[in-house]
């Protein structure tokens, strides 16, 4: 038996609400944040196209001008505004498995590269009946994606379950409209890495 | 001047975590990706994260034995429970938020969630508590012992009595969620749960009693050390600074 290496993953059961994703987590925004003020809309469904409805959605993203608050991005060019700390949590709802989140597009962040990748919301999805965390990235349709690195990687087929649909009738914010999806010719890709 | 580095994550190693579908538990058939997931190139995204963003915690959010704020102490067997936080050279992780959340001394959670188990409610006890990393990567909460309780997973199931983490980590791809069992649970190799990770790992799960930890006249002690993702062998590159 090996004691020692990497904690185990488990599920975050049916309760994690009383910890995690309290009323307010999926508002990153403060009054004085700049950048365009954006809503992500989102429906999870399992893979019998039934919604969960107790699904932890987590996003991490950087700011409008590009950077992540963390001591590893030090482009110390671009502002880091207070208010803003990158990260948001939603339950999606127990009555049809939508979640939301309101937040500033992400501006371009560097890959190793050299290239700016197109604007994206890192995702982890957690929940009851997932042991282990699922990674994705939510990125825009009215962005330019198609010299990003990591969408490169991606069957062509595929990548639209990553892009989040800009919805015209909105304006202010502006509303992107995604879903998350486990199984069929759609399902959402996931990342490892 | 500040430098950009990217430093690269560890590998993921198959047998460190439990496989997304294991049928025994049945909710993860539907639940857990069909396709392979794609592997991707880490950037600042993956190696960035949030885990180091939490400041605004007060010592009392770490003892569930009283954060009711009833000003009656909960009911049941009063544990601590610490260890420390590590990546998987060895290196403390600091500052790091640790949240938990668990079922009472009856297993009971205090949720709006219905459930057909008749186990009573605890006035003074809310289940929920948190608490920062210390320099050492030490994180130590007071609480009660939990409860098991049954679960519609299969006839007569049983969860072992069991803890709820959540950590951050200092990158997106050391996030954790998991649970601590204790040494002795009858219960554990009944629970596919705990049995969804590979029988070689499934100890790194389990709360090992400390009479160290323990407090003369005051509470049983209970420590259980936390591996996070840690980096590559070769750890980073920088990244220049001019976009």
């Amino acid at each position: 038996m090996s004691q020692s290496g990497p904690t185990p993953s488990q599920t975050a059961g049916p309760y994690f609400s009383m910890r995690l994703a309290a009323a307010g987590d999926e508002i990153l925004v403060a009054d004085g944040v700049g950048g365009e003020r954006i809503r992500i809309e989102g429906v999870l469904l399992d893979g019998a196209g039934e919604p969960i409805e107790d699904g932890l959605i987590e996003i991490w993203q950087a700011n409008a001008g590009g950077r992540y608050r963390h001591p590893d991005d030090g482009r110390t060019s671009i502002d880091l505004e207070e208010g803003f700390t990158g990260f948001g949590r939603a339950q999606t709802s127990f009555a049809d498995g939508t979640f939301r989140f309101d937040t500033v597009k992400p501006g371009r962040v560097p890959d190793p590269e050299g290239e700016l990748q197109a604007p994206h919301v890192n995702v982890i999805i957690q929940g009851r009946g997932m042991l282990r965390p699922c990674y994705t990235r939510i990125y825009f349709s009215d962005e330019e994606n198609a010299h990003d690195l990591t969408l490169g990687l991606v069957p062509e087929e595929r990548r639209h379950t990553l892009i989040a649909r800009r919805d015209e009738s909105f304006t202010e914010p502006a509303v992107y409209r995604i879903t998350l999806r486990f199984h069929g010719p759609d399902e959402t890709v996931f990342f490892e890495f | 001047m500040d430098e950009t580095v990217l430093r690269h994550l560890a590998p993921l190693r198959a047998d460190d975590h439990p496989p997304f579908r294991y049928p025994d538990y049945r909710s993860t058939v539907a639940r857990s990706p069909e396709k392979d997931p794609v592997k991707i190139v880490q950037t600042l995204s993956e190696t960035t994260g949030p885990g180091l963003v939490f400041s605004d915690l007060s010592e009392e959010d770490a003892d569930l034995t009283t954060n009711a704020g009833t000003g009656s102490p909960a009911i049941g067997e009063r544990i601590i429970v610490t260890g420390r936080v590590t990546d998987e050279d060895g290196r403390a992780i600091p500052d790091t938020l640790v949240e938990v959340w668990q079922a009472n001394a009856s297993g009971r959670y205090v949720h709006w969630r219905e459930t057909e188990f008749p186990a009573p409610l605890d006035p003074n006890f809310i289940g929920v508590g948190q608490c920062l990393t210390s320099e050492d990567g030490t994180y130590r909460f007071t609480t009660v012992k939990p409860g098991p309780y049954p679960w519609g997973n299969h006839p007569n199931a049983w969860r072992p009595a069991h803890i709820h983490f959540s950590l951050l980590g200092p990158s997106w791809g050391s996030r954790l969620v998991t649970q601590l069992y204790f040494e002795g649970d009858p219960l554990l190799s009944l629970d596919p749960i705990f049995n969804s990770v590979p029988e070689e790992t499934r100890g790194r799960l389990i709360a090992r009693y400390d009479h160290d930890v323990s407090i003369e006249n005051w509470a049983l002690g209970w420590r259980w050390d936390i591996v996070l993702r840690g980096h590559a062998a070769t750890p980073f590159d920088s990244m220049e600074d001019d976009r």
